[in-house]
């Protein structure tokens, strides 16, 4: 007897575009469950970002990321080197020095950065915040208008800052939002509840369900993330069909098994390594348990990741 | 299908003579329909009975053993497509590949870093679990390949497809209980001989899944259902498709012939591409790959990888814990501070993290909190004063450590009073609420 194919089909899910015209990329829209490209075809595979910060990057031990950003002095040149890195679909510039807790920039000082940042940038951008959920209300606050019609996704408003945040950024000027929740179904869909309820089209929300490193309570985001698809797909439920967002970058390289330098774990070999690898398998983990959008650090890890999608479609 | 309790009813002889322990025959069937007690607690169920009981409840995926010795592993038995529906049983096995056709000098050295992967995380032993022996089409040289693969003490994958050097392998090797792969459409009557006489696993492959379903079944049907089912190198995309479809056509679909476990060999998929085979081995961990071979695993790889297996095979109604106890970092002594979180896996790991990070030695103190959060483990009574001071009293921790200083949670500050009253000769301090502020906070306590 054959093996009998069912075919498992169901409605397209949600869809938000970031960028304009032919800078642009589609995050979600897809019709099967994470990466199941055999059920039925897609014209919406997972989009891959690369994270840049204010500041350029600590390089020690890792060569082929110094090398990747050699000469770049500005943050202009650091973005057009990231944006033109293979397989990279959007930039996240991620302001990460805003932190009342690090070096506390002003905000007039990150505007300047994210202009900058975005004139430069051939791909459609992605603005994440800082750690300080008051100095991002501040912050997205000036952006939005300072980035009129670069139609762009800011990350991540939150439950206690959502309805400024949302009225600053889409309401008033357009920009995409997502909203960051822990790594929890119910908190997820409240939140889209709550920002469909301010007014915020469905057309605007991507959802950012937090995030962790392979072995550190990924079960957690894995189990989040395949029921949340569960219930897109096959329950139907429209207040979780928004498009996710995983930054990947920020967790595994704040991990020990990125972090510690080969003088102090010998036996673990080389660090860049590691870290790539980290960061491979972490993105490769979110993508198939339903991540729409990873935003990754390294060069090789954004390539192979695409290559990866590429290669299941 | 289930049997229904009404179903189970039937079968009993329905004389309520409470043999089984159960009031009568009815309240027995309830409790055996639940899954509480077995069928076979009655002693008047009749042979006919417990047959049809056992074909209606056979699971819809084997179980299937590899390796002897010190290491027999099950694969399969898995009930459920997504860990949270229950909770995923047998975790999968990584291997590396080695050839037959490669000089002594490169297997001795790929067997050699492989066996330098052996460290422990959260309580189990993580190293790789497999060689994949490819042979060749020299008998004695595949033969002498694979005991050199044995020597290593892990499970054996044979890849081949030659019943007559199969079997003069096996002849070497067969009591390791290694698996063999290489039956396929055309040579399967054979392969099965050879598999069955030397009583070990046999991996059956197909050009595609309508050929492998059909294999399969002859194979059923000549007695064989030790098996396990090849995913492919045709195409990333078609391994990938395999294994979804195989799996999902045995749980979802109740098609029988594809409940087996199966074996993807991403050496051959992605040749050379280290990075690509890790990003496959981790989508291969998540969806549906029993045995994952790479080219090689070193720590870049078997970190990510292990970390993630770790996690995902873990009941989801149980969280992860670590053993309490004493867990000095950075070089903490006897006249390190003390820092308390509870013995939740994720924040120990946390915790520990940043305690790292932030380059001063602590005692890390890690009590009996029920495997609970920080808060929840309060809430619920399992982190009290007293709880802390008899997990001090009972790992001798005032006599291991000499300074007295005990970083509190601050989400448990509200303990401050009464563990000094409990601790009279420590100090008693509130540590910040949140992990990330611990680097702060530990670089202004000395």
């Amino acid at each position: 007897m054959p093996f009998i194919k069912k075919t498992r089909t169901s409605k397209p899910l949600g869809a938000v575009t970031i960028g304009t015209g032919e800078r642009a990329a589609t995050l979600g829209g897809g019709n099967t469950l994470p990466l199941y490209f055999f059920d039925a075809q897609t014209s919406h595979p997972p989009v891959v970002g690369i994270e840049v910060t204010e500041s350029a990057w600590d390089v020690a031990e890792l060569p082929l990321l110094a090398k990747a950003y050699e000469g770049a002095a500005t943050l202009s040149e650091r973005v057009v080197r990231a944006a033109n890195m293979k397989g990279v679909d959007f930039v996240c510039l991620r302001l990460e020095g805003a932190d009342p807790g690090g070096a506390n920039l002003p905000v007039g000082e990150c505007v300047k950065l994210a202009q900058e940042a975005a004139a430069a940038c051939g791909k459609p951008l992605c603005v994440a915040g800082c750690r300080s959920a008051e100095k991002d209300v501040e912050l997205f606050k000036a952006l939005a208008p300072a980035l009129q019609g670069q139609n762009v996704l800011f990350l991540s408003a939150k439950e206690e800052n959502y309805k400024t945040i949302g009225a600053a950024t889409v309401l008033a000027y357009g920009h995409k939002l997502a909203g960051e929740s822990s790594v929890d179904i119910n908190l997820a869909k409240q939140l889209n509840v709550l920002m469909t309820q301010l007014g915020i089209p469905k057309e605007s929300i991507v959802m950012n369900l937090g995030s962790a490193a392979v072995g550190y309570g990924f079960e957690y985001l894995s189990s989040t993330m395949d029921r949340v698809k569960s219930a897109a797909l096959e329950q139907d439920d429209t207040m979780l069909q928004m498009p996710v967002i995983t930054q990947i970058a920020t967790e595994t390289w704040a991990v020990k098994e990125s972090m510690a330098s080969q003088a102090d774990m010998p036996e673990w070999g080389d660090l860049e390594q590691r870290g790539i690898q980290m960061e491979t398998v972490t993105a490769a983990a979110c993508l198939v348990s339903g991540t729409d959008a990873v935003i990754l650090r390294h060069p090789v890890a954004v390539d192979k990741i695409a290559a990866l999608v590429a290669a299941l479609i | 299908m289930a049997l229904k309790g009404l179903d189970i009813f039937k079968l009993t002889p329905k004389t309520n003579c409470k043999e089984c322990n159960q009031p009568t025959c009815m309240a027995f069937a309830m409790k055996v329909a639940s899954g509480a007690i077995a069928l076979t607690d009655c002693p008047h169920m009749s042979a006919a009975a417990l047959d049809k009981f056992a074909s209606a409840t056979e699971p819809p995926m084997k179980t299937i053993e590899i390796g002897a010795g010190e290491c027999p592993y099950k694969l399969g038995g898995e009930t459920v497509l997504l860990r949270h529906d229950k909770t995923l049983v047998n975790s999968n096995l990584y291997g590396i590949c080695i050839s037959a056709a490669m000089p002594d000098a490169a297997i001795e050295e790929l067997l050699a870093n492989m066996a330098k992967i052996d460290y422990e995380r959260i309580g189990a032993r993580m190293y790789v679990e497999c060689v994949y022996v490819q042979c060749s089409s020299d008998a004695v040289r595949s033969a002498e390949v694979a005991v050199k693969a044995m020597a290593s003490g892990r499970v054996l994958v044979l890849e081949c497809a030659d019943p007559a050097i199969a079997n003069s392998v096996l002849g070497a090797t067969k009591d390791a209980k290694p698996v063999l792969c290489g039956a396929n459409a055309t040579n399967w009557e054979a392969m099965n001989a050879v598999a069955k006489s030397a009583d070990v696993v046999l991996g059956v492959s197909g050009a595609d899944l309508n050929q492998l379903h059909e294999t399969v079944e002859k194979l059923e049907a000549a007695g064989n259902k030790k098996l396990i089912l090849d995913l492919g190198t045709l195409s990333i995309k078609d391994a990938f498709a395999n294994a979804v479809e195989i799996r999902r056509a045995a749980l979802k679909d109740g098609d029988r012939t594809f409940g087996y476990p199966s074996i993807v060999n991403l050496a051959a998929l992605a040749p050379g591409d280290l990075v690509m085979q890790a990003a496959l081995a981790s989508i291969f961990t998540l969806r549906y790959g029993s045995i994952i071979v790479m080219e090689r695993i070193g720590y870049a790889e078997a970190l990510p990888l292990f970390g993630l297996r770790q996690n995902i095979y873990t009941d989801p109604q149980k969280p992860m814990r670590v053993t309490p106890g004493l867990y000095p970092i950075g070089g903490a002594n006897e006249n390190s501070v003390c820092c308390l979180t509870v013995d939740f896996a994720l924040s120990y790991f946390i915790v520990s993290g940043e305690i790292e990070r932030s380059r001063v030695p602590v005692n890390l103190l890690i009590p009996d909190a029920g495997g609970y959060s920080v808060l929840t483990a309060w809430a619920a009574g399992k982190l009290s004063a007293s709880s802390i001071a008899k997990f001090i009293q009972e790992f001798e921790i005032d006599k291991k450590i000499k300074n007295h200083t005990l970083i509190l949670p601050g989400k448990v500050a509200v303990l401050k009073g009464d563990l000094e009253a409990n601790l009279p000769d420590w100090k008693i301090v509130v540590g910040p609420n949140e992990a990330i502020q611990l680097v702060k906070f530990l670089s202004t306590i000395n």
